[in-house]
């Protein structure tokens, strides 16, 4: 049990999706390190195939199978983290999975892909594949030790397709009941719909603040409430590559208008010990124009994406770009915020 | 060893260039290089069409892309002194794969077609319809010789390669083992099936298990309607490819530096020329660029540090106005840009020391989102490499 109460306590499916570049697969991976505290198994789930769990994890291609690949972020104080696992799901696998789990048909499973059933089924009918998908991630968060018994994850994470797609996506007992009203695949996108629709699963969305992105998530978040019926809510939105205005709220405002004092700047620069050739000031002014509008844009889109009343929470820009100590200092930034 | 500069317009003031595939990962500027690209060119005589798939709402608001109606309209607050026109269109997926339907079958077969559950959510899904359905648009557009120019902005595909993939894929599943297996009965009635060994019966018997037999006979139904219309559909897909292949078509490649949209334009760039496809070259978009480059991160950062101690002598802010909190902020922020600026310089020459025939064209970071027609000549002008 955890020792402080999260936003998030009784969830134990996370889905995590954001419009292509804005890092949903970084925030996927910090997540789970926030999550796995001591004694806890957090299980990443990928289902897109673009093995970007293995590259961010600075590992070999992950295989259809659940791999340890980094210890959690330690508890405040004891240092001490769980165990981050990742699964990288593709829909062959999860139907071998399907069959040989259910029916106990492993081998007829083979013989059908090798006929090039999976093809079929993306091809014709995205939704039979998603269903099988997003059915393994249920499974695992269902998961038990024994009959009755302890969860085996303490919570799984999702880096789920981005938000242009993602409520197709989790609405996969609708997608599925247009194809089959009855029959198996009906019953089983049904339990796995259950799951999606319950308080155990949110469906967080990362956005930068940029005017598309956040446009994306507003879009995403609604079209996710239309579809379902407000049945599958939106968990939390996690605001990526945050940039920290540097300037305080007036000389923001200087600065945007053109009104800023280059003499003060300039007085600075030679105190530094900065001589002031070609105009240095002068470029270091424009530079602050550019900041100061980008910190207004910033804000006018964190204006609208509060609109929605969910739980927000910002991650900074990582100037040198993600590895594991990245990571860390991310999952510590949602642990901070309560998120996780 | 920089690379060789991109020339944009070069491309587009030959007229032998008719096609330009603007391809990439998603949340590159993909949309807004081609719409920038089909306004420059328009500008410079061209007459141009653009054909978007999933425009952001302002942009397609500002290009009067406000009817979803599957035909090119003309785009106001152009220059047209040169003598070009810009058209636009965004892409209505389901619509245009519901026109090939009834181009290809009688009218009652297309209904048939139209009513099935498996065409429905096979032409309203994402998944790989949308690139075949782009790249279908664009046979036809080209076909219809009304524009001497078009510029295409590919599908955010999850990966890079589906829209290449999309009219072979389409082919290869028409043309597979599965499918004999499903029209069988259909085809040939019960007497057929006894002929069938044992191994097909078991698939066939754990399809019907998994889906149900109701699944199974749309399936069938959908997949027999289909293979009728298969000739129609693979003569199409090839054309299409073979257009795209053709001298007057360039392809280029659109990505942000970063590492992820770097690597997918990798891809990209390798199985373009797998394929056999003109490949004109690179736009890195987004760089950022200072305009004090002269003075460096480091020294940038170590004069902030020098000023923000003479005003915290102690580590304690003295009383009044900080003196030089200005300065330092205005260092912070140029340590940071250029800080910036170098990570993504070194990332771009990992791309070309790899790819050093490619041609790149930079666009400099916009300090806000591109939305009306001036924005756009505005990207436009820095594709070319003029100052706007």
């Amino acid at each position: 049990m955890t020792t402080r109460d999260t936003d998030w306590d009784g969830v134990r499916l996370h889905v995590i999706t954001g419009k292509g570049g804005t890092g949903k697969t970084t925030v996927a991976a910090a997540m789970a390190l926030a999550l796995a505290t001591a004694g806890h198994k957090v299980l990443l789930i990928e289902v897109e195939g673009r093995q970007g769990l293995a590259r961010l994890f600075d590992r070999p291609p992950l295989p259809y199978e659940e791999r340890k690949v980094a210890l959690g972020l330690g508890a405040q104080g004891t240092g001490q983290g769980g165990d981050v696992y990742a699964l990288a799901v593709d829909p062959e696998g999860a139907l071998l999975d399907y069959l040989g789990m259910f029916y106990n048909l492993r081998r007829t499973g083979m013989a059908l892909n090798r006929l090039g059933v999976m093809d079929f089924a993306t091809t014709i009918a995205p939704g039979l594949s998603d269903v099988l998908v997003t059915g393994k991630a249920t499974e695992a968060a269902r998961r038990r030790v024994t009959r009755g018994g302890d969860h085996v994850y303490h919570a799984v994470v999702m880096d789920a397709p981005p938000t242009g797609r993602i409520g197709r996506f989790l609405n996969v007992s609708t997608e599925v009941s247009a194809l089959a009203k009855v029959g198996p695949i009906k019953t089983h996108a049904d339990t796995v719909a259950k799951v999606i629709r319950s308080p155990q699963t949110a469906v967080h969305f990362v956005t930068t603040l940029e005017e598309m992105p956040v446009q994306e998530t507003l879009d995403g978040i609604a079209e996710l409430h239309e579809l379902t019926g407000g049945a599958i809510r939106a968990g939390g939105i996690i605001v990526n590559m945050a940039r920290p205005a540097l300037l305080s709220s007036a000389d923001l405002a200087a600065a945007a208008s053109g009104t800023l004092d280059v003499a003060e700047l300039a007085i600075g620069l030679k105190a530094a010990g900065i001589s002031e050739n070609h105009g240095l000031a002068a470029d270091l002014m424009t530079e602050l124009r550019d900041h100061a509008l980008q910190v207004a844009l910033q804000d006018k889109e964190r204006d609208e994406l509060l609109t929605v009343g969910a739980p927000h929470y910002e991650l900074p820009m990582i100037p040198d770009g993600i590895d594991l100590a990245g990571l860390y200092q991310l999952a510590d930034a949602l642990r901070q915020q309560g998120a996780a | 060893m920089a690379p060789v500069r991109l020339d944009m317009d070069r491309i587009i003031d030959d007229r032998r260039t008719r096609i330009i595939v603007c391809c990439g990962s998603g949340g590159v500027g993909k949309t807004t290089a081609a719409a920038a690209i089909g306004l420059r060119a328009a500008e410079r005589g061209r007459h141009t069409c653009v054909l978007t798939v999933d425009p952001a709402r302002r942009l397609a608001q500002s290009m009067g892309l406000t009817s979803l109606d599957n035909t090119p309209r003309q785009v106001d607050g152009v220059d047209t002194a040169g003598g070009g026109s810009l058209h636009a269109m965004m892409l209505d997926m389901k619509r245009t794969f519901d026109e090939i339907v009834e181009a290809h079958a009688d009218p009652d077969r297309a209904a048939q077609i139209l009513a099935n559950p498996f065409y429905q959510s096979l032409s309203s899904s994402f998944a790989g319809t949308q690139e075949y359905m782009a790249m279908e648009k664009l046979g036809q557009l080209r076909h219809a010789d009304e524009w001497d120019l078009i510029v295409v902005d590919t599908p955010p595909s999850r990966s890079a390669l589906d829209f290449l993939d999309a009219p072979q894929r389409l082919g290869r599943f028409l043309d597979g083992r599965l499918i004999r297996v499903l029209t069988a009965p259909a085809k040939a009635g019960l007497s057929y099936m006894k002929v069938l060994n044992t191994g097909l019966a078991m698939i066939t018997g754990t399809l019907t298990k998994i889906l149900g037999t109701q699944v199974l006979r749309d399936a069938q139904t959908f997949v027999t309607a289909l293979d009728t219309m298969f000739g129609g559909f693979r003569e199409r897909a090839e054309s299409t490819y073979r257009l795209l292949q053709a001298p007057g078509t360039a392809f280029l490649v659109i990505a942000a530096p970063e590492p992820d949209a770097l690597r997918e334009a990798s891809y990209f760039v390798e199985r373009l020329d797998a394929e056999r496809m003109p490949l004109a070259g690179l736009i890195l978009n987004r760089v950022h660029t200072s305009p004090a480059e002269r003075l460096s991160a480091a020294r940038s950062l170590a004069a902030a540090e020098t000023l923000e101690m003479r005003d915290r002598p102690n580590g304690e802010p003295v009383p009044g106005p900080q003196r030089y909190a200005l300065a330092a902020a205005a260092l912070r922020i140029h340590a940071e840009r250029m800080h910036l600026g170098k990570r993504e310089r070194r990332l771009a020459e990992h791309f070309t020391s790899a790819h050093p025939a490619i041609p790149v064209a930079e666009v400099g970071a916009q300090p806000e989102d591109v939305h009306d027609i001036d924005g756009l000549r505005v990207i436009g002008a820095l594709l070319s490499g003029q100052a706007p």
